[in-house]
């Protein structure tokens, strides 16, 4: 270990622990708060939309990510050469979220669209013969990509 | 000319800082050990991402999803109706775990051995605390409520309706009457003579009827467990169509143990190795090395990793 310089004081020491403690009880608090008022469990009848809570407590969490991060594991210390090697790999996520979310969406609009074609009326008319020599019915629903 | 280029290899130029390849230095101040945990704890968070991302999409993926505050709303001595305190308690119990190795780590430093092993006992403590929370919360999602990695009864509802007195079941067609007798309690239901549905009346876990029989799109529900039974609810929507309460999404369960129970892995395995650093402080083994107790260090970095991952899975899984 590098002891280039000399280490903290008792009184340095503790402002980082007490700092560090009241900060992530205070943001985890708030994300409580927001969700019980956002869910209309402590104001009755007064509900936030999920378009401001979700994002909202998204930016919380990741300040308390950041602080932990860069305060308590000290990697806001560190030389900058090792914390970008740890960071920037990370930025990678930033893709696997969209990407994957975006992805769960288009899923559910399938099985909605299948749902859908479920629900449709059985048809009991005979089957015509159409262009290519294949049975169709003459209102089938073609899946079209 | 072929030839030229063979033999014009790249002169061994001097740069004043040619000796940083002769090894033996830091280039980023830090030792190998610390390093290497640093990249160890980088793979981790990969994996948890990994994890919750697949959580993400299957979430997506899905016209219904339990309410987190609906269902982590029961703590241990009998609260009902407390949402996401236990959570929330749990959450801080880890904070403070993590202030409390924070300090082990400076006095580690100080080269203060009393010092070190008292708040790495704290920090073992508060692990301790956070895994016994943990064992009361899925011991009350499976034995009580019902939900394991198989079978959810927590969803949402994704249409109106209302819940149907027992005389009302009584009323649809190609029923037959049970009696049985489940969880001690004499429970009668109507079974469909012909595909075997079993109509319930809506009941809590005490036999309750809900105050309110009819119910809106999106608001949550749990579909009453007893001893292996699930007692799917019989509702009439706006349409007028009789149904019974679907089980919830699967994957909620699965998902939930699977990733909450990483976790607690990590909070068990980060005891073990907190507990076996805590000997080796004790025995004098790392005040020796002279290194102002590094090891301490580098299980803080993974102690702390542990809290960081839990914002993360408190965020996906109870909070939003």
């Amino acid at each position: 270990m590098a002891h280039g310089h000399a280490l903290p004081t008792h009184e340095e020491n503790m402002k980082v622990v007490i700092k560090g403690f009241i900060l992530l009880l205070i943001v985890t608090l708030a994300e409580v708060g927001i969700a019980l008022i956002g869910n209309g469990h402590l104001v009755h009848g007064f509900h936030l939309s999920k378009w401001i809570m979700v994002p909202v407590m998204c930016l919380l969490s990741f300040y308390k990510a950041y602080y932990i991060v860069s305060e308590f594991m000290h990697l806001g210390h560190e030389t900058r050469g090792m914390a970008m090697s740890v960071v920037l790999p990370v930025l990678l996520l930033v893709w696997g979220i969209i990407a994957f979310l975006w992805e769960g969406d288009a899923w559910r609009n399938n099985r909605k669209k299948v749902d859908d074609k479920e629900k449709l009326p059985v048809n009991t008319q005979p089957m015509k013969e159409n262009k290519t020599g294949s049975l169709q019915h003459d209102n089938t629903y073609l899946f079209r990509g | 000319m072929a030839q030229d280029t063979a033999v014009k290899l790249p002169e061994q130029e001097h740069h004043e800082d040619a000796h940083l390849w002769e090894g033996g230095t830091e280039p980023f101040k830090a030792s190998y050990g610390k390093l290497m945990m640093w990249y160890f704890l980088l793979s981790d968070a990969f994996t948890f991402a990994g994890f919750l991302i697949a959580y993400g999409a299957l979430r997506f993926s899905m016209e219904a999803w339990p309410i987190p505050d609906f269902v982590f709303s029961t703590a241990p001595f009998n609260i009902h109706h407390a949402p996401l305190i236990f959570v929330t308690f749990m959450t801080f119990v880890l904070i403070v775990s993590s202030v409390t190795v924070l300090r082990a780590v400076q006095e580690g430093k100080n080269e203060n051995e009393g010092g070190v092993i008292k708040w790495m006992v704290a920090t073992i403590i508060g692990g301790a605390i956070f895994l016994g929370c943990q064992a009361w919360e899925w011991t009350n999602l499976i034995a009580q409520e019902g939900t394991t990695v198989f079978n959810n009864p927590f969803s949402t509802h994704v249409e109106a309706g209302k819940y149907l007195t027992l005389d009302e079941i009584s009323q649809i067609p190609n029923t037959a009457k049970v009696q049985e007798k489940i969880h001690g309690q004499d429970v009668v239901y109507y079974q469909d003579v012909v595909n075997g549905t079993k109509y319930f009346t809506k009941a809590d876990h005490k036999g309750e009827a809900p105050e309110n029989m009819s119910f809106e799109k999106g608001s949550s529900y749990l579909v009453t467990y007893h001893d292996g039974q699930y007692m799917n609810a019989a509702y009439k929507t706006a349409e007028g169509v009789v149904k019974t309460e679907p089980m919830g999404p699967k994957a909620f369960g699965a998902l939930f143990f699977f990733i909450t129970g990483f976790h607690g892995f990590h909070v068990f395995s980060g005891l073990v190795i907190l507990s076996v650093i805590t000997l080796n402080v004790w025995s004098g083994m790392y005040k020796k090395r002279q290194n102002g107790h590094e090891m301490v260090e580098k299980v803080g970095l993974y102690w702390h990793f542990v809290d960081l991952v839990w914002v993360f899975v408190f965020l996906a899984f109870y909070l939003i």
